[in-house]
């Protein structure tokens, strides 16, 4: 079935038989082509105790795949400058690739393969396994990392697939098997999970035959996400991770939000702006960076998904100044919850949302991250021609509203990791 | 005000012709019309980098950089950044050994506003006292979560190894010791000394009327004082006479290992095939730094990929060499898999790179890394404003008329080339090679 929005973007939507879903936007500014396959099967879909099999899979993924050994595909994607970028989120596990519009076919069969056949070899896996084990080693050295990764079982509880490292420890790291490999694929990637995006200089009937002949033929159907509790009741928690060896220390000091498809998103979105973004930092920034000195960053970030995401400040810090920021970013986060925002903030912080949509639809890429972002949250063919609208209606009462209901500082889950020592 | 005429390349091979003029006051500005998003980009370049400061004075640059964003007669503090959001805007600045530059990349109707910006930093900052301590402590939190990545550290000291005489030798954070001492007016003097027209590029990329946007241009700049011609330090780098080693040893969980070898700069006729030889070891990255940063290269049939992380010693490689203004460095980084002796990461590395040095690559090796080259150089320009970081990029450290030529030069680039720059820049003698063993 195709449909299309003439409004914006005007991307082309087709869903093919088997329940693959191609999203497709014709640009001509170079002679390239973006092609983001994302499925919909990320560490949430780990098994409990088998922690990091989705982040292992998608490192085997250019591995050996289709009819090609691990050598061919990479003498297809090498040759051709492709590099693809593979990414796995708690939901979705994403390939991009940027390739030569006379490349694109080439390149699309390989990725497709990749997603719909990977070979999984003992002697990739060895390999693979080894850099992730690697990887795990460095973040264990890494302040920003580890509170980061520590502040999600504190905010989700330990158990919950939000709670878990995605990366997987050690320890299941160095468990995983080629069959436990293979059954996750199985159950999770299918035809019907798989959203592709394809942007740039290629004609849409041109994608749909392309994207038809190459996976078309691909049949089966995905198990379904089990639905997850929501997060447990807040309360103020703080950890210390001591790492006397480090010269600053990371500060991450987090609460749990709300649904994307909940009415109060874009609420939440300009509250963020102006808390942790807007300038260099927002508030956050302009009282920690800009008026005390203490931090090279700090700032917030907030992601709202299936479940009630976070929303996470953050500052890198000398050990001296901790207590100091942390006090910094209590009184931002209090002040905001009591007082909103100003309507200054509020004006300034819409013309930066909506002025900086023309910016994020510039290139191939940012359009693909666009569409599929509004495919994950069925948010719609023209969801970029509504979002200024969205934005300009959201009212203060409605801002301060949603600080209130969120940056409660008895609510805060805290860590902090780095060469520093509680008093 | 003189009009230049000036060639300046996509990489799909078409020729852009930007706009070119110079004021009166020497300021070099560069306009390139392009029209397929209600966009434009301004970047505006400096020529002073860390190889521009004296002793005491490391990273003055970086600093000044950060101070150029904190107020000035026309704009009070804290207000620059917020100017640009207000239109939407993406703003950044960076600073490394040769320039300094900054960036704003917005709907087209802040370029008037973006201009006003960018005036009032080169003339009007004001480098109020407090302001200058209260960076200081950022930027040496900075510096220091910058020691926390143990790669960081490794980089650092190779690259500060590797040089004993030129300024290149030293961080462009600068070194502790000289960022706990700078005072409010020696940077203000450094600034006063470098941020000058003559010293400058501005580049106009977007939807714009290059008559219109020069109009723009000649009011917010016109006015700016000339200044003195910046003093250049005359050093360079004596041949070096024979391998140098270095350890560091602190707490960590893994291993790292640099190789760098002094490399060409990128006008020198080495250059080309230098980039195709460190393409077929590590895989191609191109030629925008700004772009780059966005994913790995191309690297899975590297020569250098294969041996290490094929090979099982390694689980990330990655190769590094940049257009410079004077011969840099040419260096490989490796990740220690856990569980490989560093001293076998080691051999195993120089081992391969002692084989190209006498025996070169294949020509499938030397053609592979062209196409690859030949593709990234379409796929890194995808934005205006990546088109405009490479404009001003190539203009500030290589000068005019070096990235129009580049496309062909590697073209031209035949396996007999590349043999040469392998034998006369892989050898022993001419490398440095670090590692950062875990505690």
């Amino acid at each position: 079935m195709t449909t299309t929005s003439t409004l914006g973007l005007a991307p082309v939507r087709e869903r093919l038989a088997n329940g693959v879903t191609l999203l497709v936007k014709e640009t001509r500014v170079q002679p390239a082509v973006t092609i983001s396959a994302t499925m919909s099967a990320g560490s949430v879909c780990d098994p409990s105790g088998v922690e990091g099999v989705a982040h292992l899979l998608s490192r085997l993924l250019d591995r050996g795949a289709g009819t090609r050994a691990a050598d061919e595909v990479a003498d297809i994607l090498d040759l051709r400058g492709v590099s693809p970028l593979i990414s796995v989120t708690r939901h979705a596990t994403t390939v991009t690739c940027d390739c030569l519009a006379e490349d694109v076919e080439t390149v699309l069969e390989t990725v497709c393969d990749m997603l719909r056949a990977p070979h999984c070899v003992d002697q990739e896996i060895e390999r693979c396994r080894g850099q992730l084990l690697t990887q795990l080693r460095q973040d264990e050295d890494s302040p920003s990392t580890r509170a980061l990764e520590a502040v999600m079982p504190l905010l989700y509880g330990a158990d919950h697939p939000y709670g878990r490292t995605p990366k997987g420890s050690a320890a299941t790291v160095e468990g995983i098997d080629r069959r436990q490999l293979l059954d996750f694929h199985a159950a999770w990637f299918a035809p019907d999970r798989l959203t592709l995006v394809l942007v740039g200089d290629i004609g849409v009937s041109a994608a749909v035959a392309l994207v038809t002949r190459v996976c078309g033929d691909w049949g089966g159907r995905a198990v379904s996400v089990p639905a997850f509790r929501p997060p447990p009741v807040p309360t103020r928690r703080r950890l210390v991770i001591p790492m006397p060896a480090k010269a600053q220390a990371d500060i991450v000091y987090g609460f749990t939000t709300i649904l994307r498809s909940d009415p109060a998103f874009h609420a939440y979105w300009i509250m963020n702006n102006v808390l942790g973004q807007y300038g260099i930092g927002g508030r956050l920034g302009r009282s920690i960076r800009e008026r005390q000195g203490m931090a090279y960053y700090a700032g917030s970030m907030f992601e709202a998904g299936h479940i009630a995401g976070p929303l996470l400040v953050r500052a890198g810090v000398n050990a001296d100044n901790v207590d100091r920021a942390i006090a910094s970013i209590d009184t931002e986060v209090a002040t905001m919850a009591r007082d909103g925002v100003t309507d200054e903030e509020l004006a300034s912080a819409k013309r930066y949302l909506v002025g900086s949509t023309p910016r994020s639809l510039e290139t191939n890429e940012g359009i693909a991250r666009f569409l599929q972002t509004a495919e994950l949250f069925d948010l719609g063919l023209d969801y970029d021609h509504r979002l200024p609208a969205l934005v300009q209606s959201v009212t203060a009462d409605e801002v301060a509203e949603a600080a209130r209901r969120t940056l409660v500082t008895e609510h805060a889950s805290i860590v902090i990791a780095g060469p520093y020592e509680a008093l | 005000m003189r009009a230049v005429s000036r060639e300046a390349s996509t990489s799909d091979g078409a020729l852009l012709t930007p706009r070119a003029a110079v004021l009166d006051n020497g300021l070099t500005v560069l306009i390139q019309e392009a029209h397929t998003a209600p966009l434009v980009s301004v970047w505006c370049w400096y020529r002073v980098g860390s190889k521009d400061e004296p002793s005491g004075l490391t990273g003055a640059s970086h600093w000044v950089e950060h101070m150029n964003f904190k107020g000035t007669t026309g704009i009070g503090a804290g207000a620059f950044k917020e100017l640009i959001d207000r239109f939407g805007g993406f703003w950044n600045g960076y600073t490394w050994i040769d320039q300094t530059t900054y960036v704003e990349t917005a709907t087209k109707d802040a370029l008037d506003q973006m201009l006003f910006m960018e005036a009032e930093r080169m003339d009007r900052c004001l480098y109020d006292a407090d302001a200058c301590e209260s960076e200081r402590t950022v930027i040496i939190s900075e510096l220091q979560g910058g020691e926390n990545d143990p790669d960081q550290l490794l980089d650092i000291e190779v690259t500060a190894t590797a040089f004993k005489a030129h300024a290149y030798r030293h961080p462009t954070i600068g070194w502790i010791g000289d960022l706990q001492a700078i005072s409010r007016d020696e940077l203000y003097g450094h600034y006063r000394r470098h941020y000058t027209p003559a010293n400058a590029t501005l580049v106009i990329v977007g939807d714009v009327e290059a008559d219109d946007a020069l109009r723009h241009v000649e009011r917010r700049f016109g006015a700016i004082a000339p200044g003195a011609e910046p003093p250049r330090g005359r050093t360079t780098e004596p041949v070096q006479t024979g391998e140098r080693r270095l350890e560091i040893v602190r707490e960590g969980t893994t291993g790292y290992l640099k190789v760098a070898y002094h490399a060409p700069a990128a006008t020198d006729a080495d250059f080309a095939p230098m980039l195709v030889l460190d393409a077929a070891l590590t895989g191609a990255k191109g030629l925008n730094l700004w772009a780059s940063f966005r994913g790995p290269a191309p690297q899975r049939r590297a020569r250098l990929y294969r041996a290490l992380v094929d090979g099982g010693h390694a689980s990330a490689l990655s190769g590094a060499f940049v257009a410079t203004a004077h011969p840099f460095l040419f260096m490989v980084s490796a990740t220690a898999r856990a569980g490989t002796p560093l001293d076998v990461l080691r051999d195993t590395t120089l081992t391969v790179l002692d084989e190209v040095c006498t025996n070169s690559l294949t020509d499938a090796e030397v053609e592979r890394a062209k196409r690859q080259l030949r593709a990234r150089l379409v796929l890194e320009n995808g934005s205006i404003t990546n088109i405009g970081h490479q404009i001003g990029f190539f203009e500030t450290v290589a000068g005019a008329g070096v990235l129009q030529a580049l496309p062909g030069r590697i073209a031209a680039v035949a396996p007999e080339d590349v043999a040469r720059v392998a034998a006369r820049y892989l050898t022993a003698s001419n490398r440095t090679t670090g590692w950062f063993k875990p505690a």
